[in-house]
Formats: C-alpha cells, structure tokens, sequence
C-alpha cells in the first residue's frame, strides 16, 4: 500500500509535525510520499526531500494552496487518492479544516487525531477530552486519518527523494481568501516548543499575564501557554490556548501557574515530559498530574523562581 | 434569512468520563448530559444575527435519542425558533451525521448553516467540513467572528499562529470556535415560552440516508495514568530538582 502525508509548513519552512507524520505513515507501509502545498514552497519540498524513509515529494503551488483554503487543498488531494491507500494529515488547526474533506469526497470515515498504530486498519484515538483511548478498525477501502504530532517521534534526516511538480487545482469559486493576521514572535511555537509556560484565571488580568507569564517564558526560551478559562477572560490570546479545544502539546518541561487543573486542561498537557504546577490552593487537581507541585501564591513563588534561575546560571 | 443550527446532547462539560470496565464505551448511565459547548456557542450566534436583524427564522436540529429533545429545548430557550430531532438510539459517525444533516438542509434551505466546531465527546472536529463538501457549500471553519451582509459572510477564523479572514458566499457552512461569543443563560420565561415552540421528531429512517458505521470500535480504554509527583518547598527547591533531579533545565 501507498500513503500520502501532507506536509505541514508556513511556506517558507517545514514544521516538525510533517517529519512527526511520516513517522506515523512509516507504522503503515513504507512507500510514503509527501505532499506540499504552498506559495513558494519549493525550500519546503526540499527540505521533505530529505526526510528518511520518504520515497517521493509532490509540490504543487497557487495563491489559494499557499493561502490554505480547505477547499482548494480537497480540490488537489482527491484526484491524487486514486494512487495512495491512505492520507495522513498532522492535526494542526490547518491539517483539521480540510482532511474531513477529503473524507467526505471520497465517502469514508475520518478517523481524527490517532495516537497509535496498531495494524494498517486499526488505530487508537483519544475521546472525551482524552479521558478515554478509542481503539478503531476501519472498513473503508481509503483511509483518511489526522494525527496528533506530539505522540510521534520525528523522522530524521537522511534521504534524497525526488521532488515532482504537480498541477494546482482552479480557484474555490465561493471562497475568497479577504486577510491573514499571523503574530509575529520570537519565542518558540507552542505546539513544538521543548518547554511551555502557561498561566491561568489566576492571573486576573491580561497585564498581569504578560508581567507574569512572558518574562519567565523568555528566561526558560519557552512557548506561551494559555488554559481555556484564561482564555475566555480575556487575559491570553486563542492561540496560546492548550487543552481539548485548544492546542496538544507534549513539551519536556510543562510549567503551570494558577491554573486549577480542568478536565479539558489536562487534555492538552499530561502527555508532556516532566510538570511542574505553582497554585496557592493545595487541592487544586493540577497536582494530581503534577512531577512538582509548589504551594504557593504566584505573585511571590514566580519572582522567586525567576531569581532562583539567575543563580543556577539561566 | 433563515439559519439552521445543529445541536448535539453530550455530556457535561464539566463531567469527567468514565471508562467502562468491560471496556465497550464510557459510562453515560446517570451522568448529566447538556449541549455540547461549541453547540451554545453557535446557537447564540444565530440569535444575535436574528436580533441584528440578519436573520428571520433560526431552526435547531439535533441527532439523538427522545432525550436530545431536551437539548432541543435549550436552544429553543436560547432563542431558536423551532427544533426538530432526528432520532435514533444509533451512535452516528460524523460522516453520518453531515449526510442527515444535508438530508434536512434539502427540506430546509437554510441560507447558513452555524454549528460547533467540535463535540466534546467524540473529539472529531469533522462534521460541519464534511456537511460542507457534502453540499457543495463554502466552509468557514473556527470562526471567531462572523458578519453577514446581504448573501455574504465575512468570517475571521482562529489559525496556527493568528487569525485568518474570508469570505464565503451564502448558503454556507461556519463552525463556531471559543471567542465567537459568550453564551447566554436562558431565562425563565423564556424557558417556559420554548415549551410552547414547535419541536418535530422524525424518525431517522424515514430520512432514507446511510448512516452506517464505517468503524467498529474494538475496545475503549483509560489513559495511563501519570505516577504522583512530589511537593517542594521554595522555588530554590523547584530550579534545583528540575536541573539535577528531572534534567530539564
């Protein structure tokens, strides 16, 4: 059998999640090949060129591809599934706006974020904010599967694949792509960073946030995170959101401060290596995932952990 | 204009699931369901576009068990028009799900689909992209902010890394994410006036769609669970077991 990953990149670099993907592809078959569809991608196709293990890279380019509309990039994947038992799809924000739609064109189940492949039909997935492991096989004759990168180990480099220009497809004739408002950072990107701080309703205020969380992330080199309750009050962007309905990450080092420890919070964290939990209430459930808890109000326990990373030299 | 809603009975979200110990399922006997929180989300929506003015007619459609009628009649309270449940007992797959859903779009034809991004239970994400294709309508995904004017939206959309906006001709699908808004409570009166709403119950056979299973669930099972960690003292204690003890530092 033959599987398509797509590549997931922001045109101008690969993002880990690809190599992270074919990881998972190579668990089904090893004639894997990559798909990248951008704007001025061709340094991306390279560099997927180069991943151990990939036999083949399609490029194909457009202003629609580069602007990532589902519909063009269900317009381009179809066709190419006469040729691939399976499509493999990081899932990311972007990875999850199409793959259901290449699912329903081609009427097959998607089988969404799997964690573990288990033979070429069966897979296991989280549900239930990840409470629970769904094991699932699959009838469908195609399979169309999002994966979740964090539980992947990337692929190296190592190969020479070549990489093949194919067609884009026509314009979405009923989508018009009006902006796009990407923020510009220097700190690591949360889905992949080695460590997250993320602050919490605790904070009180998005001030306090930025005063709080932000200097202590950019001592550690770490990604901003955020809990789904700092989120709707305002005090962190979507972006920084890590749970069920935000992001999955799976860092080294997870740190959490003033944040009680939410099912869906969880969720998106108690995969990562080593957590550390700072909250004044010593019952709040974040302890009970936590490798070090510290009791204690954040407003004193952070200044003293920024001190004490001085003197131990960071 | 009229909006058409989906709705989905799930379980609560602040409810931890519970494996079965036979390991067929979650346990969902005597657990409080309500509507999924994506769902409130894009039933609010409706109701705001139709007190701007935008919208005429917001109809709220559910998959489910009789039960799902109460979910029904939440979003009826919320401000939703009138509801129908499509019922069965059957567990439906999101490729299912978008084809019942289309099935009632063709009766409706509603100029704009809102629904939830995602449901908390199953966790796929799919369904209101999969209605989309399904219907060859244009999808906004993620939406955190969505303005409609005459047979068009304008929807900001929640991507990697910031906020991407289109605009999608009408009919079209948009799937609500968090920050689209803040749900209301309904209030007692307007609880008791959405008894009275219009609540249809169509049987899903009578829809004439397949609706089966394309995965058969082989066993459901709990997460390994993290071993117990330790409290330290000072944030001095913290730096020092993170460098020596964990090496992450």
């Amino acid at each position: 059998m033959a599987v398509l990953v797509i590549a997931d990149h922001d045109n101008a670099t690969l993002k880990d999640n690809t190599e992270k993907t074919v990881t998972a592809a190579l668990k089904l078959s090893s004639d894997v090949d990559v798909l990248v569809a951008g704007k001025g991608a061709k340094g991306v196709a390279d560099a997927a060129a180069k991943i151990t293990g990939v036999r083949k890279v399609l490029l194909a380019e457009s202003d629609e591809l580069g602007e990532g509309l589902a519909e063009s990039m269900e317009a381009l994947v179809v066709p190419l599934m006469s040729g691939y038992d399976a499509v493999l799809t990081p899932a990311t924000s972007q990875g999850k706006n199409f793959s259901p739609r290449i699912a329903a064109k081609l009427d097959v189940a998607q089988i969404s974020e799997i964690v573990d492949v288990v033979d070429a039909n069966t897979f296991v997935r989280p549900i239930y904010a990840g409470n629970a492991l769904e094991t699932v096989t699959s009838s469908d004759a195609k399979k169309v599967i999002t994966v979740r990168p964090t539980v992947f180990k990337a692929a190296a480099d190592g190969g020479s694949a070549k990489v093949e220009t194919i067609p884009a497809p026509a314009k979405p004739a009923k989508t018009h792509f009006v902006d796009q408002k990407l923020v510009k950072s220097a700190r690591p990107e949360l889905s992949g960073a080695k460590i997250v701080v993320s602050g919490g309703r605790a904070m009180g205020s998005a001030e306090e946030f930025q005063k709080v969380i932000e200097p202590l992330a950019d001592k550690l080199g770490a990604a901003v995170g955020a809990s789904r309750a700092a989120v709707d009050a305002g005090y962190a962007p979507n972006d920084y959101q890590v749970g069920q309905t935000g992001k999955v990450v799976a860092p080294e080092l997870y740190i959490a401060i003033g944040i009680s420890g939410a099912i869906q919070h969880l969720a998106g964290m108690k995969d990562s290596k080593v957590i550390v939990a700072i909250n004044k209430d010593a019952d709040a459930p974040i302890f009970q995932v936590a490798d070090y808890g510290l009791v204690a109000d954040y407003k004193t326990a952070v200044p003293e952990l920024m001190a004490a990373l001085t003197a131990a030299g960071k | 204009m009229k909006v058409l809603v989906p709705v989905k009975r799930v379980i609560d979200y602040n409810v931890k699931a519970r494996v079965k110990p036979d390991q067929t399922g979650v346990d969902l006997a005597n657990v409080k369901m309500s509507m999924n929180p994506f769902c409130e989300i894009a039933v609010e929506e409706a109701v705001r576009l139709k007190e701007k003015g935008v919208a005429t007619e917001i109809v709220a459609v559910s998959i489910g068990p009789a039960q799902a009628s109460e979910t029904l009649r939440t979003a009826l309270a919320m401000g939703a028009d009138r509801a129908i449940l499509v019922q069965t007992t059957e567990d439906l797959e999101p490729l299912a799900v978008a084809k019942v859903l289309a099935a009632i779009v063709g009766k409706e034809s509603p100029d704009l689909v809102i629904m939830g991004k995602q449901a908390i239970d199953g966790d796929n994400n799919a369904t209101g992209q999969m209605l989309a294709t399904i219907l060859d309508w244009p999808q906004a995904t993620f939406a955190s902010a969505l303005e409609v004017s005459g047979k068009k939206a304008k929807v900001t959309r929640e991507v990697d890394g910031g906020l991407q906006t289109l605009e999608i001709d009408l009919p079209g699908v948009v799937t609500a994410d968090l920050r689209l808004n803040e749900p209301r409570y309904a209030s007692l009166p307007n609880i008791m006036k959405a008894k009275k709403k219009e609540l249809a119950i169509e049987e899903l056979a009578s829809l004439g769609v397949d609706t089966a299973p394309r995965l058969k669930v082989i066993k459901v099972t709990e997460p390994p669970k993290r071993a117990g960690g330790i409290k330290v003292e000072t944030a001095a204690d913290l730096v020092s077991k993170l460098k020596t003890e964990a090496g992450v530092l």
